[in-house]
């Protein structure tokens, strides 16, 4: 670990202060989970870290006027798993029990798990995020869609899938201390093309501060993941859906998002679209991941995810009509 | 003396087959208990060691000017092979030391360091034969062939052999032609190997993760140019060693040199990827099988040709346990070498047991399931082919086993068990074997006149209950109860005792403890006969008296006994050297495995619903931590059967998941529900004790493979049997 300066505020205000505009001269320390690993293996090198831990307005779960539900970045997962105004996005509480460790939950906030870097085992052996050697190499685990350019990573955030299909915003502050803005997660990650660019679209001096859910207004959700063990380990795949039905059990807005499958969430309005107009039964949620993974393009060793990915989908959308996913 | 050593008769056992917590229960869950990595000594260095980022590669250079620069950086110590134009052979191969005040200034210095090289061809994709041909990596792994009909004085032999198998062939009512592999694992110590050293008035002091306490002083010894009685290694609690912690490691070495050269004491625990890239590894090994059986589905004839890698040095798996167990009369085994950059194997937990088991008795389950038979059947009418004796034994626990999972009304024929949505269940089984002779071991025991009982012993205590169980064996032949005597292990200045491995320590300890108990008591019998104006011959120790066996109304308290020794404590040290004959242990255990699982066959995800072991190992001293090494053995092989794999990037011969987040193991929720039976009839109680410490982790593998193939109707062949392999092997169906 190189050694670094470390800084305590107390208010956003003073996140920005001293928060620095060169490109990896900061970090931001929320759990630390992820963070503190990476620095010790020296992939990441800041000369300061930012504890945004002791800063009360990004430690709240708060109901806004319009009855969306505010989460401070701060927050840690396991709050938001025993918080009764998240009862009703029961997509977001499915992904974070899925983390299955109680001190990832505990430690772990919701700022870092969506901001966490690629588990990519190429990255994480200082080989760097983006590159060739996943083309043919050891890549089971990478991305099976959005994988033409340079990046062939899945992003990591098991929650982020649900919070866009939950149609939820973040909201950033900086670079400048009055500067504040309000994104769709859907519009926060984005596929890096060069070595100098993050998984998201946050500058240096940008810190997300919360998460909005909109209210969830008679919709349904749902995240479903295929994981092969019940460790803290990420899921080989994963799908939340939101669904919202007419009077006569008929789908009349859908979102599908998969996780684990591309270098950011994958929206898929593919399988949304399939959805719309219909009833949810079996052969319908199968068509939908059909759909879903259609662009597949996968790599030489992940063929197996195509399968995954799909099945994730219509596992998904049978869980948000209601009905039994029909395996594990 | 008494006349002969031997142990007291089930109902006459007091402590001797009676659960007891474990000694070191609660020092351990209190984290009280100093393991290696807990040893910290005043003043001390922090090293880190800089390992090889090529496979395959010559050096050019190496400059550590930078980590020497580094501040905090006190010493760097470049090992010899990171010297210039040496060849490395596996990624991670330690070429440099850094020493600094902090461990994150040495990791720091470790960053700074530059090395240019020469890069080689790279080899890591063990299990493919063809690949490794093309690349010349090759080489003849030896075999053996073995036919009832012998060849003719005229006879060609290998020509003889191959029309005698031919012929066999076609007299077989089943030929079953199958692939079988299972990837190299690594022994992911969670304590990684290391040590923490200083020297002290030219002697050194070593704490050591070891399973060798009496043996590895020689080791630094040699090394450093002293001789081993100005060695210390000390070992009280170890994480985990799995067979790959029986020397100091160069690693330990440099850790002295660096010591000395500085005049502090030094910490050098490997890495957590170091630990996985060099602490250990199993080799891998894959396999071509026919075989022809007869109409009741023994095998008469076996056909195999395997290969496979421990590392640059080639090896693999020996064919000598193929197939294993159940051997049939003809057979021919073939095995080819693969020489991979990868760190050369170690000893892993029961060595080519495991992989031959899952190598081989997942062919005789196809067998089952080609000639639409139960499988329980089919292994059940193979025992004639027992190679060790235990046919009735097995026949026995097959029997257990069955109960208790439930066998017969769960069997249903391979791959046509009812399906609930895409969920599939099976059974499966393996059977296997093991020696667990006794090892060299000797014992001083103190006991002092006011009663006081205290035991030294140079062995380790891996986490298997060895401290308890040298208590439980002293205190049943002294009459006591576990907590008046004091167990001293961990030491390499007590009494030799041998390394740990090959399931030789519960035979080692009991047989030097069992020895001096039995030394010791007969003389305080001696003193005690005079006072009690009886023969010494009647007398027996039982609950904390001396009494005559005949009429217990004649005793005299433990205490009072001892009061009669003198003024200095009576001291006895016993020996046992391996191989001596004795009442005491035995060799030869066998053990018979079920799984029952459930597959999402649109995930390929598995899960353990239940896993019965059930295990003979001649007379049990404490049935808990008997159990508890089973249980351990069968998470562990759960680990492997779906799990564990060391993924090895082809192109580049990284170790790409050399760490815990991605080297996955099984978690308690994995697991199921694991039931063990210790089998341990009056006819297995006599035999004496032996070791069980390997053999429960052999046959998870076959049997969850087995389990597996029973659900599906269709074959993972290789190990571990991730959702990839599974989707595979059906997609290929
Ligand atoms: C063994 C292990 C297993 C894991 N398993 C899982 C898993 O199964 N699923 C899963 O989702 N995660 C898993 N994690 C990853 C991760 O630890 C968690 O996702 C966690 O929620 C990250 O939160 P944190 O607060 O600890 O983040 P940190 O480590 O503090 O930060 C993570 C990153 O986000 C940045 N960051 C943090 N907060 C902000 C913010 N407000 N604005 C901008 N940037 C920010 C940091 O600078 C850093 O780059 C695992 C980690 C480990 C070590």
């Amino acid at each position: 670990m190189k050694a670094f300066e470390y800084a305590a505020p107390r208010t956003e205000a003073e996140i920005l202060q001293v928060m620095s505009a060169e490109p990896g001269a900061t970090e931001v320390l929320a759990g630390g989970t992820d963070l503190v690993g990476l620095m010790k293996k020296m992939l990441v090198t800041p000369d300061r870290v930012v504890n945004i831990m002791d800063v009360p307005t990004l430690k709240t779960i708060d109901e806004l006027p319009d009855g969306s539900i505010s989460i401070g970045a701060a927050v840690t997962l396991d709050l938001i798993l025993d918080h009764p105004y998240l009862d009703v996005y029961p997509a977001v509480k499915q992904a974070i029990r899925g983390i299955n460790s109680m001190q990832l939950q505990c430690q772990g906030t919701l700022g870092g798990e969506i901001c966490q870097r690629p588990r990519c085992w190429f990255y994480r052996n200082g080989l760097g995020l983006l590159g060739t050697q996943a083309d043919q190499g050891a890549n089971q685990y990478h991305a099976i869609l959005g994988n033409a350019g340079p990046a062939k990573f899945v992003n990591s955030s098991r929650i982020a899938p649900a919070l866009i299909a939950l149609d939820a915003q973040v909201r950033v502050i900086g670079p400048g201390e009055e500067d504040e803005a309000w994104l769709p997660v859907s519009e926060f990650f984005r596929t890096p093309r060069h070595d100098g660019q993050r998984e998201h679209v946050l500058q240096p001096q940008q810190v997300v501060t919360h998460v909005i859910l909109p209210p969830i207004a008679g919709r349904t959700c749902a995240t479903y993941e295929v994981r092969d063990s019940e460790g803290p380990d990420y899921p080989l795949a994963a799908a939340s859906v939101a669904l919202r039905f007419d009077g006569f059990g008929i789908i009349h807005e859908a979102k599908v998002v998969m996780g684990q499958v591309a270098p950011t969430p994958w929206n898929s309005q593919e399988a949304a679209r399939l959805l719309i107009g219909h009833a949810v039964d079996s052969q319908r949620a199968e068509q939908a991941g059909l759909a879903a993974v259609r662009m597949a393009s996968p790599l030489s060793e992940n063929q197996y995810k195509v399968q995954l990915a799909k099945v994730a989908v219509k596992r998904a959308v049978l869980l948000a009509a209601g009905q039994d996913p029909g395996g594990f | 003396m008494p006349e002969e050593y031997s142990w007291p008769s089930r109902e006459a056992s007091a402590v001797i087959g009676k659960v007891h917590d474990r000694l070191d229960g609660v020092v351990k869950s209190t984290g009280a208990a100093k393991y290696t990595y807990d040893v910290n000594l005043k003043n001390q260095l922090i090293a880190v060691a800089y390992g090889s980022p090529y496979a395959h590669c010559k050096i050019k250079s190496l400059d550590v000017s930078g980590a020497e620069k580094t501040p905090g950086v006190v010493h760097v110590e470049v090992l010899p092979q990171g010297k210039k134009d040496t060849e490395i052979e596996w990624e991670g191969e330690l070429l440099a030391v850094v020493a600094a005040e902090s461990e994150a200034a040495a990791r720091e210095g470790v960053s700074k360091i530059k090395i240019t090289v020469e890069e080689l061809d790279v080899f890591a994709d063990e299990s493919n034969l063809t690949a490794a041909e093309v690349a010349g990596r090759t080489g003849k792994g030896g075999g053996k062939a073995e036919t009832v009909n012998e060849p003719g004085d005229d006879d060609d032999e290998d020509e003889f052999v191959e029309k005698e198998l031919q012929r066999l062939f076609d007299e077989s009512k089943y030929v079953l032609e199958g692939e079988y592999g299972i990837d190299a694992i690594t022994h992911c110590c969670l304590e990684p190997h290391g040590a923490t050293v200083q020297w002290k008035d030219g002697k050194l002091e070593a704490y050591l993760s070891t399973q060798n306490v009496s043996g590895t002083d020689e080791g630094f010894a040699r090394d450093l140019e002293l001789t081993a009685d100005d060695v210390h290694v000390q070992c009280e609690y170890i994480g985990g060693g799995f067979g790959s912690k029986f020397a100091p490691d160069y690693w330990g070495i440099a850790a002295a040199r660096i010591s000395k050269a500085t005049g502090r004491p030094v910490k050098l625990m490997l890495q957590r990827d170091q630990e996985l890239k060099l602490g250990g590894s199993r080799p891998s090994g894959y396999i071509k099988v026919r075989l022809g059986a007869d109409e009741n589905g023994v095998v008469q004839v076996w056909d195999s040709l395997q290969w496979g890698s421990s590392g640059f040095r080639g090896g693999g798996v020996s064919h000598s346990v193929i197939p294993y167990v159940l051997v049939p009369p003809n057979y021919r085994r073939v095995s080819t070498t693969i020489k991979s950059n990868t760190a050369n194997a170690r000893a892993w937990r029961a060595p080519n047991h495991p992989q031959a088991c899952a190598m081989s008795q997942t062919a005789l389950d196809d067998l089952a399931a080609k000639m639409g038979a139960d499988s329980y059947d089919v292994f059940l009418a193979n025992l004639v082919n027992a190679t060790n004796g235990k046919a009735e034994v097995y026949r026995a626990e097959m029997e257990v086993g069955a109960k208790l999972i439930d066998w017969k009304a769960k069997w249903h024929p391979h791959g046509k068990g009812p399906s609930r949505g895409a969920i599939v269940d099976g059974l499966g089984m393996g059977l296997h074997t093991w020696g667990g002779t006794a090892n060299t071991s000797s014992c001083l025991l103190k006991i002092y006149p006011d009663g006081g009982v205290e035991s030294f012993c140079g062995t380790q205590d891996l986490g298997t209950g060895t401290r308890t169980v040298c208590a439980q064996v002293l205190a049943e032949t002294l009459g006591l109860e576990v907590g008046q005597v004091k167990v001293n292990i961990g030491s390499s200045r007590y009494p030799n005792s041998g390394a740990s491995g090959g399931s030789t320590t519960v035979g080692a300890v009991c047989e030097s403890h069992r020895r001096a108990g039995q030394d010791a008591v007969a003389k305080v019998f001696d003193l005690a006969a005079r006072e009690l104006g009886v023969d010494a011959s009647v007398l027996e120790a039982v609950g904390g008296q001396i009494r005559d066996s005949a009429n217990h109304q004649k005793r005299i308290s433990w205490r009072k006994a001892c009061s009669l020794i003198g003024l200095k404590p009576l001291e006895v040290t016993s020996n046992y050297r391996r191989g001596d004959e004795s009442p005491l242990t035995d060799s030869g255990v066998g053990g018979v495995q079920m799984a029952h699982v459930e597959v999402d066959k649109e995930t390929g995800v598995i899960k353990i619903k239940k896993f019965v072991a059930v295990q003979d190992q001649g007379l049990v001293i404490n049935p808990k931590t008997c159990k508890s090494q089973i249980y351990g053995a069968v998470i562990m092989g759960i680990a492997a059967a779906l799990y564990e794999q060391r993924v090895t990037d082809p192109q580049s011969g990284k170790f790409v998941n050399a760490e815990l987040s991605d080297y996955k193991l099984a978690r308690l929720g994995d697991v199921g529900e694991i039931v063990v039976e210790l089998y341990e009839p009056d006819s297995e109680r006599i035999r004496g004790v032996i070791g069980n410490g390997e053999p429960p982790a052999i046959s998870p593998k076959a049997a969850i493979a087995n389990a597996v193939a029973n659900a599906l109707g269709v074959r993972v062949p290789t190990i571990p049997m991730t959702p990839k392999r599974v989707l595979d092997a059906l997609a290929k169906a």
